[in-house]
């Protein structure tokens, strides 16, 4: 006999069926129905303290293990809540799908209490959403939601499930064949444009691997590097590829753009080929698009073909799979003659490193550089560590100053630049890989918008590490005051004792330690890393002053990189 | 520069605000958009007129909308464009014969006559519109409305010949 379920008892079991084994949110009114079954399910359930924190969770979770994250709210102000992490995960390209309850569908349009128009605002904010109209409709709508999800360019996905279909009941059946006549994501590039790449790829003397977060996405690190070696030509990768390629390799160049190192903004600039895979011509790549690596003829592979040519002209357009397009350019590389010698571009490149290195100084006596305790982390761990930031400076330094040699194990957000993403997605990375050690590098501004989610770490008995460098101001945005507006501090300096981070984080359940002096810095993450058992967060009493560098002034040409505060300071047409 | 596209899509509740707000979201200016069901009770055909020298983007997004199943760019010529309108015409009596003249040359028809106006019904290219709205400016236009542009490709076997005529 045909089973019969509640909508609620579909939802979750149509999760479970998605092999779903976390859901982070948050009850309420709307979606309390749905709250029932979870007693009895095997999912677990991390309970945020704040709807945009199960957001953040659930992208954590999706960067760290590369399976669909999911997060769960009820209706109205949780769902307008959950917005920021939607658009954050759209940007990006993270898989993420989120329930939100909704007011019964004969209240829909009345002004019911909690009640928000979520399909309508989340729209431009998700991959595809919807609004489900009956109980049937569950397990094919959410099986949909998972497929959109992980498939094609990757990214977050809503179904709004009104209260009275949580308690409709329905005839439970596993969920059909997909049907969905628009969407067929390419995988394999055309041939002929493999071909054309090749070819562009054997004439160019001074070609550079522009490599974005796509590739990490597709899985396709591993044929990148033997891409890579097999043409042996040098390579960017940006804030979102970070760990996809190994930060020890010869070829990896590091980060370009904004607050790239010389080398690799510069190696874009003056190249003849931009071999770029899974990136977008950021405008923090770019700089001013007019004066972008204007001599290089640009390779375009990416999964969605709206990213291709729309902020720069591609010569050789490939829509498909990163790492299915990587495959066809190993195999048409292979079937061809030696590469050029390109000795004269690799060495030229290996001058700049050696020139222009990223740089910082530690005084003994002075206030701890953020770079420093980055650095150090990095000593002590040896690298293993998942590494998750929030935005801002220290963002920036640890992209620049960690050396990255795995996928998966940078997290952060690049598109959106949302304040307050590191410490719930810390949360969400170390739910998906418990084993590893999760830091959080934080800034005291990010902290405070996010902080509260200690107390999830804490209660729910994942041990999470965070390290807030402690400027005592929104660092990014001073930098500017003091770059750009002669100094005129305004509304950018917090105050250095209020909160107290440690006291905050022993508030929370957490174990809050604190560092004053560069020779504490050492001694103190010893002892977070040998916490196991709770949370920790340590207070880094950093330097008020330091600022990121090199920059590129944000419109400005990548050609006018300032490499520190006395060479932009010097420059009278940066300033 | 206008462009007209035809988009096809899944015929499903919220369809047409998926659309619209994807231009809005990319700052495209729509002149005119029309929807309607097809010959396949599932599509619905959206007929657009967009400003705008780059329809690459335009396309592309439109693509990326997970219920668009087909999009496609007519080039000036190659499609069957009609529009219809209803306007409204200040005549005096002694001058409705003068403006019914001139409205029979123009193939409009008149679907409503007062004590001091004609309402006219124009259905056409948009160009025989123009036309007329322009005609009939002369007189003093009171009231217009307009469909926005449907559209079909030409038969590729016949485009040739008909090109014209349009």
């Amino acid at each position: 006999m045909p089973e019969q379920l509640t909508g609620a008892q579909a939802l979750i079991r149509s999760l479970e069926y998605e092999g779903v084994e976390v859901v982070f949110g948050m009850p309420g009114g709307a979606i309390l129905k749905a709250y029932d079954p979870i007693i009895e399910s095997p999912i677990r359930h991390v309970l945020a303290r704040h709807e945009q924190g199960a957001g953040h969770m659930a992208s954590g979770y999706a960067h760290a293990t590369g399976r669909v994250g999911v997060a769960m709210v009820t209706s109205g102000p949780a769902a307008t809540n959950l917005l920021t992490a939607l658009q954050d995960a759209y940007m990006d390209s993270v898989p993420m799908v989120a329930i939100t309850g909704q007011v019964a569908t004969t209240s829909i349009g009345n002004d019911a209490f909690q009640e928000a128009h979520t399909w309508g605002m989340s729209m431009p904010a998700t991959k595809h959403n919807s609004l489900i109209t009956s109980a049937e409709e569950i397990p094919d709508a959410i099986r949909e939601a998972f497929h959109l999800a992980s498939t094609g360019r990757k990214g977050p996905v809503l179904v709004d499930v009104p209260k009275n279909i949580l308690t409709d009941t329905m005839t439970w059946h596993r969920p059909g064949q997909i049907k969905l006549p628009g969407y067929k994501p390419a995988v394999k590039g055309h041939p002929r444009q493999v071909k054309a790449a090749a070819d562009l790829i054997e004439q160019s003397e001074r070609p550079v691997l522009y490599i974005g977060g796509g590739v990490g996405a597709a899985g396709g690190g591993d044929e990148l590097r033997q891409f890579a070696e097999m043409i042996n030509v040098p390579m960017v990768t940006t804030l979102m590829a970070r760990g996809i390629f190994p930060d020890s390799h010869p070829l990896n160049l590091g980060m370009p753009g904004m607050h790239g190192n010389y080398t690799a903004t510069i190696a874009m600039q003056r190249s003849d080929l931009l071999i770029t895979i899974g990136a977008r011509f950021d405008d923090r790549i770019t700089g001013d698009l007019k004066s972008f690596a204007t001599g290089a003829k640009v390779i375009h592979v990416d999964v969605d073909p709206a990213e291709i040519s729309k902020n720069r002209f591609a010569d050789v357009p490939i829509v498909g799979d990163a790492k299915a397009v990587l495959e066809q350019l190993i195999t048409e590389i292979g079937s061809r003659g030696a590469q050029p010698n390109r000795d004269a571009w690799l060495a030229t490149l290996s001058d700049w490193q050696a020139t222009y290195p990223l740089a910082y100084e530690q005084d003994p006596d002075g206030p701890i550089q953020q770079q420093y305790v980055i650095e150090e982390l990095h000593r002590i761990t040896g690298g293993d560590a998942t590494i998750v930031a929030g935005v801002g400076q220290h963002q920036m330094w640890a992209s620049q100053f960690w050396g990255f040699e795995e996928p998966r194990r940078w997290i952060n957000s690049g598109g959106l630049g949302t304040m307050g993403y590191a410490i719930p997605a810390a949360v969400g990375a170390k739910v998906g890989t418990p084993d590893e050690i999760v830091f959080a590098f934080d800034g005291d501004g990010c902290f405070q918008m996010t902080g509260t989610e200690l107390i999830t770490a804490s209660v729910e008995n994942i041990p999470i590490k965070v390290a807030v460098l402690n400027n005592a101001s929104l660092g990014m945005v001073k930098q500017w005051q003091t770059l750009f507006y002669d100094g005129r501090l305004s509304q950018t300096e917090l105050s250095p004792t209020v909160p107290d981070f440690a006291m905050f984080a022993e508030a929370c359940g957490a174990v809050g330690l604190r560092a004053d002096r560069p020779d504490q810095v050492a001694a103190v993450l010893e002892e977070a890393l040998a916490i196991n058992d709770r949370p920790v967060v340590i207070d880094f009493a950093c330097d008020p002053e330091a600022m990121v560098f090199p920059m590129v002034p944000a419109g400005g040409s990548n050609d006018d990189i300032a490499l520190s505060r006395e060479d932009f300071m010097s420059r009278e047409d940066l300033t | 520069m206008k462009h007209v596209i035809a988009v096809l899509v899944e015929n499903k509740p919220g369809v047409l605000a998926r659309v619209s707000t994807m231009f809005a979201r990319r700052g495209f200016n729509i002149h005119s958009l029309t929807v309607g069901p097809t010959e396949d009770p599932s599509l619905s055909r959206m007929t657009v007129v967009v400003d705008g020298p780059e329809m690459e983007q335009i396309v592309k997004q439109l693509y990326k909308l997970v219920h668009t199943v087909k999009v496609m760019e007519f080039e000036p010529g190659t499609a069957i464009e009609r529009e219809i309108m209803l306007v409204r015409v200040n005549a005096s009596p002694k001058l409705r014969g003068e403006i019914l003249d001139a409205a029979r040359v123009c193939e409009a028809k008149a679907v409503d006559v007062g004590v001091t106006t004609i309402t006219f019904e124009v259905t056409g290219p948009p160009d025989r519109l123009a036309d007329f709205l322009q005609l009939m400016s002369a007189y003093g236009v009171t009231s217009l409305a307009k469909s926005g542009r449907i559209a079909l490709a030409r038969d590729q076997k016949t485009a040739k010949s008909q090109t014209k005529s349009a």
